[in-house]
C-alpha cells in the first residue's frame, strides 16, 4: 500500500520486494517457466529451426532426430518450429484479450466504486449477467455470426475478462474508499476522479498485477481450446490447440504428436499460475502467512 | 427465508431475460441479415428473400423476439435449418447424453476434490500434502481437451479398454452407455477437481484456526470428530460456491470434450450448427446452455441459506 510507508516505522519494514521474491519458490519456478514462454515467442519473431510454414510431404511424419529434434508432422513441418511460433500465437492472444478485460473491466469496477447507487447496481447486474456466458459460448455466439478466427476469438474471451476485472477492481476499490487517507483527501477537496486516479488505482495495482497473470492463463487455454475446435486461429499460422486437433486424427500412427503442444500449453499456463500465487503472496504477505 | 427466496427469484427471471435479448441480439440483430449468414455468401438474393420469409425474418426484431420468448415457454423452438426437424426434439436427444455427461463429471469432481482436500488440510505442511498440492497445480495447468486425448492415447490406443469415441446410446442398457462417458466425465473432471480440492483445502484449513474448533477440541473432541463434526459443514460455504462456477465451466468444458470424444450431446450439437451456419439451433442451444448456469448458480444461492444461515439474514 502506498500509505504504509508512512505510517509504519522504517525498523519494522519488510525486506526488499525482489530478496523476498527470489526466495519464493512458486514465484520463481512460475517466472522462469513464463520468461521461457516469452523467449520461445521472441525467438521465434528472429529465428525458427526450419520454417513452419513450409510443407515437404517426403520428410513427413519423422521421429525426433538431429535434424528435427521434435520431428515432423503429417505435412512435413518441423514440430519445434511449430511450437515456437504457437508461443508467440498464445502470447498475442494473452496480451490483447487480458488487456480488453483489465482496461474496461477495471474503468467499470473503479466507476461502480466512485459513483456507488444505481450506477454500481447497473455494473454489477450487467456484470453478474455476463457470467451467464462462458468464454467459450460467447467466442461460439461470435463465430456463429462473424465466423472462425483469431481476432473474434480474442474478442470474445476479452469480453469474458470484463465482469472479472469489474467484481475485483470494485470489490478492492469499495474497500479503500472506506478508509481514512481517502476520507482525508475528499476533506482536502480532491473530487472523485482525482482520488480514483491519485489514490485507489495505485493501491489496487498489487490485486490487478496478480489477477492480469491468472487471466492470462485462462485466455491460453481458451485460445487453446477455441484453436482445437477449428474456430480460433486460422491456418496457416500454427497455434498449440490446431496441433492437438491435427495430431488427435494421427493418435495410432504418430502418438507423440499429440503429447508436445499439450506440454507447451501445460507449462506455459502452469507457469503463470505460479507466478499468479507467487506474486499474491508477496503482495500480500498475510495471505502467504495463512497458507 | 420467503423474501431472500423471492429476491433470488426476481434476479434469477431478470438474469435469462438479459440473457435472452443479448442472444437474440447478437445472433439476430448483429448479423444484419441472418438469413444471407444462414445460406452463405454465394446465395442469390431471391433464396435468401425466400428463407427470410419462411423463418419470419422480415418481420419486426421485437415482434420475433416476444414470438421466440413465448416459443421458449410452451417448447416450441420453431425448426431447425439444416436438419429439417423442430429443435426441441433435438435439443431433447442431445441433452439424454450432455445432463448425464455433466453429472457423472461433477460427481467425480466433487468425489476426487472433497478427499484429496481434506486428507491434504488433515496433513498440512506434510509430505502427502506438498505432494498432492503440487499435483493439483500441474492439473490446472493442463487443459481438459489435452487430458482427454491422452486418456484416449492410453486406455484406447495402449490398453485398448475403451473405445476412443462415439456414444451406443441408452437403448442397448445402461452400463454401455455409461462406460462410453467414464473417459469424457473423467477429463472434465481432473482439472475442476484439482481446483475444487485446492479451495477444500485451504477452505477447511481456514475453519480449523477458528475459536470454536479450539473450543471443541478442548473439551475433548478427537481430531477426526472436531473435522467432521464441526469443521466440514463451516468449510462448505466457499466449496460450494467454487462447485457452482464450476458447474458452468464443465458445461462449457462439454462443447469441446464432446467433440474429443465424437459424442452426440448438445456441445457437438452447437458446433455441428455452427458449421451448418443453423443459428436456429444455435441461438436456442446456447440459450439452454446459459439457461443452465444461471439456474446451477440460484441452486447454490439458495444451498448458501440451507447451510449457513446467516447468509439471507446478511442479504435481506
Amino acid at each position: 500500500m502506498n500509505t504504509s510507508a508512512a505510517t509504519s516505522p522504517a525498523a519494522h519494514a519488510p525486506p526488499p520486494f525482489w530478496r523476498r521474491a527470489l526466495s519464493h519458490r512458486s514465484f520463481v519456478l512460475g517466472a522462469i517457466l513464463t520468461s521461457l514462454l516469452v523467449l520461445a515467442a521472441l525467438l521465434s519473431l528472429v529465428w525458427t529451426p526450419w520454417s513452419p510454414y513450409e510443407i515437404d510431404m517426403p520428410k513427413k511424419l519423422q521421429g525426433p532426430s538431429e535434424m528435427h529434434w521434435l520431428g515432423t508432422d503429417p505435412f512435413g513441418r518441423d514440430i519445434a518450429s511449430l511450437l515456437l511460433v504457437g508461443a508467440r500465437n498464445s502470447i498475442l492472444v494473452g496480451v490483447i484479450a487480458v488487456s480488453i478485460g483489465l482496461v474496461a473491466g477495471t474503468a467499470l469496477g473503479l466507476l461502480a466504486a466512485a459513483r456507488r447507487g444505481w450506477v454500481e447496481e447497473l455494473i454489477m447486474r450487467l456484470s453478474d449477467f455476463t457470467f451467464a456466458f462462458p468464454a467459450i459460448l460467447s467466442a461460439i455466439m461470435m463465430t456463429a455470426v462473424f465466423g472462425a478466427g483469431i481476432v473474434n476469438s480474442i474478442i470474445a474471451i476479452g469480453i469474458f475478462n470484463i465482469p472479472t476485472f469489474a467484481r475485483i477492481t470494485r470489490g478492492s476499490a469499495n474497500a479503500l474508499w472506506a478508509r481514512e487517507f481517502v476520507l482525508a483527501s475528499r476533506a482536502c477537496g480532491k473530487g472523485p476522479w482525482r482520488i480514483t486516479i491519485d489514490h485507489i488505482l495505485p493501491n489496487i495495482l498489487s490485486v490487478l498485477t496478480v489477477q492480469v497473470t491468472i487471466r492470462f492463463a485462462i485466455a491460453i487455454l481458451a485460445e487453446a481450446a477455441l484453436s482445437y475446435l477449428g474456430l480460433g486461429t486460422q491456418p496457416p499460422q500454427p497455434s498449440w490447440g490446431r496441433m492437438l486437433s491435427e495430431a488427435q486424427t494421427l493418435m495410432f500412427q504418430a502418438p507423440l504428436l499429440a503429447v508436445y503442444p499439450g506440454v507447451a500449453i501445460a507449462t506455459a499456463v502452469l507457469g503463470l499460475n505460479l507466478l499468479g500465487d507467487g506474486l499474491r503472496d508477496l503482495m500480500d504477505p498475510r495471505l502467504a502467512r495463512k497458507r | 427465508m420467503g423474501l431472500f427466496l423471492l429476491k433470488r427469484v426476481l434476479t434469477l427471471i431478470a438474469t435469462l431475460i438479459g440473457a435472452s435479448i443479448v442472444i437474440f441480439l447478437v445472433l439476430e440483430i448483429l448479423p444484419g441479415d441472418a438469413a444471407q449468414i444462414m445460406m452463405g455468401p454465394d446465395a442469390s438474393p431471391e433464396a435468401v428473400s425466400a428463407l427470410a420469409s419462411k423463418l419470419g425474418l422480415d418481420r419486426p426484431p421485437m415482434e420475433r423476439y416476444l414470438d421466440w420468448v413465448g416459443g421458449m415457454l410452451t417448447g416450441n423452438l420453431g425448426n431447425s435449418y439444416s436438419y429439417s426437424s423442430p429443435v426441441s426434439e433435438l435439443v431433447l436427444e442431445r441433452l439424454a447424453l450432455t445432463v448425464p455427461l455433466a453429472i457423472m463429471a461433477m460427481a467425480l469432481t466433487t468425489c476426487m476434490a472433497l478427499v484429496v482436500g481434506i486428507y491434504a488440510a488433515a496433513r498440512h505442511n506434510k509430505l502427502g500434502d506438498v505432494g498432492l498440492m503440487s499435483m493439483t497445480q500441474i492439473g490446472i495447468a493442463i487443459p481438459n481437451f489435452w487430458f482427454a486425448i491422452l486418456l484416449i492415447l492410453l486406455f484406447s490406443v495402449k490398453l485398448q479398454w475403451f473405445s476412443a469415441g462415439g456414444f451406443p446410446g441408452w437403448e442397448d442398457g445402461i452400463w454401455p452407455g455409461l462406460q462410453s462417458l467414464l473417459l469424457p466425465a473423467i477429463s472434465l473432471a481432473f482439472v475442476q477437481a484439482a481446483i475444487l480440492a485446492r479451495i477444500t483445502r485451504s477452505a477447511v484449513l481456514e475453519v480449523m484456526r477458528e475459536d470454536f474448533v479450539r473450543t471443541a477440541r478442548a473439551k475433548g473432541l478427537s481430531q477426526r470428530a472436531t473435522l467432521w463434526g464441526h469443521v466440514l459443514r463451516n468449510a462448505m460455504i466457499p466449496v460450494i460456491t467454487v462447485m457452482g462456477l464450476q458447474s458452468a465451466e464443465l458445461l462449457a468444458g462439454t462443447i469441446v470434450v464432446e467433440n474429443v470424444f465424437y459424442l452426440p450431446g448438445l456441445g457437438r450439437l452447437i458446433f455441428q450448427s455452427i458449421s451448418n451456419r443453423d443459428l436456429i439451433v444455435v441461438r436456442n442451444c446456447v440459450m439452454l446452455l446459459a439457461t443452465m448456469v444461471v439456474v446451477v448458480n440460484f441452486i447454490v444461492d439458495i444451498l448458501y441459506a440451507v447451510i449457513d444461515p446467516r447468509v439471507k439474514a446478511s442479504d435481506i
